[in-house]
């Protein structure tokens, strides 16, 4: 009796759990295939509401031009060379800039990750600095370094240095004493022990510092050819603002939006693969 | 010959190791047993020249002991691998100051005697724990050491595996470690390994006894001979107070 009820149970059972099972697996790839469309919804719709909106001249066309003139300024810009030329001005003021700010953050991050004295002495000033407004900068730079290209980089070097140094900082100081002690059973230290294990293991933090750094250069580089400049997406922004066309100005905020999604897609890429080694869950 | 000489470690006005006096001479293995708190690890971060001793001091062969040296290996409770390096890199990590062009075939060498020849590739995350401390294994002895040392080298690994491992050590260590010290809290394990057992109790840590094992290898735990020992190393370890039941210390 007890053996049959124990049947009884368990064969209907049976059967609704792969039932339920396959059922998901079928949901499960319908979802799948229509999951890609989900983040593309809420901007397409945007994008229907505005051409319609412009269209309609329910808003007057000087002030809101539709989607399609926006693109066309963009093709023209691009068949023109201006896109080109413009773009490579402001990306060697970003890329430069970046450059400075994080390698003076690597090497002063590293320095005071290592080494309490060294964090004595310097995070103090550093973390006084961090306080004032990287745009507050503007005025002083511009004045010691002329309103051209020295000041711009300046100011983003400045923008990239903090998140940079900051997360190097911490990242080194958060390395388990544990991995540090090997090195010292193998008689490293200084800048062998850096190198052979903390920057290593901090490199996970590292990389989230420059990907903001990076983001911040784009910003920056924003604020500096606003300050005043002759060439730059930027430039192209006030261009649109000094003469009334909106869509000039439309797109040049597109532009920069697609040039920091590129170099972050980079960065994200390279780190990948210098990140191989994680064992978290985007690596499984 | 490896001597403690009148050694000595205190932290503050606290004492966690000595005065202790120990002299090894052609035994191969060590086993160190004591109860946890005894001051085991203390007595190994000394030896590896991780700690400095308050006085007294460790001789290698008729050097006075100042610090990490070449030609000692040490194998931690964890595996400690590098989680960005390969396998091959975590090994060589062990003789990053020879010279590169040498590295390599001392690197598969011993890689090749923990069995890992297969895996030399792959990144730490992707071993299993006994793998993961072959590899530990490998990167102490890669450098070829008079003395190898091992702080519960197997503690965290499930039974079967580290009796496992225990057979593997032996081979491993063979006839090329001249002295291997392994620090443990399993009777068996320092059984099986040992030339003579060394029963710590602390702190501060002394030489509560020392006992020459002289079974033939391999060793079978269960052996009459082994059971003696082992019933005497318990008794050992174990306070027994006045009145009643046995405590461990």
């Amino acid at each position: 009796m007890g053996v049959r009820t124990l049947n009884a149970l368990t064969v209907p059972q049976a059967e609704p759990f792969l039932g339920a099972d396959a059922g998901a697996q079928i949901r499960g790839s319908a979802g799948a295939r229509a999951a890609w469309a989900l983040p593309i919804i809420v901007p397409v719709a945007l994008l229907a509401a505005w051409e319609f909106v412009a269209r309609l001249h329910l808003i007057p066309a000087y002030l809101f031009p539709p989607p399609s003139a926006v693109l066309a300024e963009l093709r023209g810009l691009a068949l023109s060379g201006k896109l080109t030329y413009h773009l490579w001005r402001s990306f060697e003021r970003v890329a430069s800039g970046f450059i400075l700010g994080a390698s003076a953050a690597t090497v002063m991050g590293a320095l005071t990750g290592y080494s309490q004295l060294w964090r004595r002495i310097l995070d103090p000033t550093l973390q006084s600095l961090r306080s004032i407004p990287a745009i507050a900068w503007v005025p002083i730079f511009i004045l010691w370094l002329g309103i051209a290209e020295q000041s711009k980089i300046a100011l983003i070097a400045l923008g990239v240095f903090f998140p940079v140094y900051l997360n190097l900082m911490s990242g080194i100081a958060s390395v388990d004493r544990k991995l540090i002690e090997v090195g010292r059973v193998y008689r490293m230290h200084g800048v062998r022990l850096v190198r052979a294990v903390l920057l290593p293991a901090s490199l996970p933090s590292y990389v989230t510092g420059l990907r903001t750094g990076f983001a911040l250069a784009w910003m920056f580089v924003v604020a500096a050819e606003l300050m005043g400049a002759s060439q730059g997406i930027g430039y192209l922004l006030l261009e649109g603002e000094n003469n009334g066309q909106p869509a000039l100005i439309l797109a040049a905020m597109l532009i920069f939006a697609l040039a920091g999604k590129a170099t972050d897609l980079v960065l994200v890429a390279i780190a990948r693969r210098a990140l191989r080694w994680e064992d978290t869950v985007g690596n499984r | 010959m490896i001597e403690l000489a009148a050694l000595v470690k205190s932290y503050d006005a606290f004492r966690a190791l000595g005065p202790l006096d120990l002299s090894i001479g052609d035994e191969r293995v060590i086993g160190i047993i004591g109860p946890s708190g005894s001051g085991k690890t203390t007595l190994l971060r000394l030896l590896a020249g991780l700690e400095t001793s308050t006085s007294g001091s460790v001789f290698i062969d008729g050097d006075r002991l100042a610090g990490p040296r070449s030609d000692i290996g040490v194998v931690f409770q964890e595996p400690r691998l590098m989680p960005w390096l390969t396998v091959r890199k975590n090994v060589e990590f062990g003789i990053w100051d020879v010279l590169q062009r040498d590295r390599g075939p001392a690197v598969d060498a011993a890689i090749e005697r923990v069995g890992l020849t297969a895996f030399a590739d792959a990144l730490p995350r992707q071993l299993s724990g006994g793998m993961a401390q072959r590899v530990g294994i490998a990167r102490a002895l890669v450098g070829g050491p008079r003395l190898l040392l091992l702080d519960e080298p197997f503690a965290a690994l499930d039974p079967l595996t580290r009796v496992a491992m225990q057979e593997h050590l032996l081979a491993i260590v063979g006839t090329t470690v001249p002295t291997t010290i392994v620090i443990t809290h399993d009777i068996d394990e320092a059984l099986v390994l040992s030339d003579r057992v060394i029963v710590l109790k602390g702190p501060p840590a002394r030489i509560a006894r020392a006992i020459d094992v002289d079974l033939p290898r391999p060793r079978t735990r269960t052996s009459p001979e082994f059971g003696a020992l082992k019933a005497l190393l318990l008794d050992e370890l174990i306070v027994r107070t006045s009145s009643s039941a046995p405590v461990l210390a």
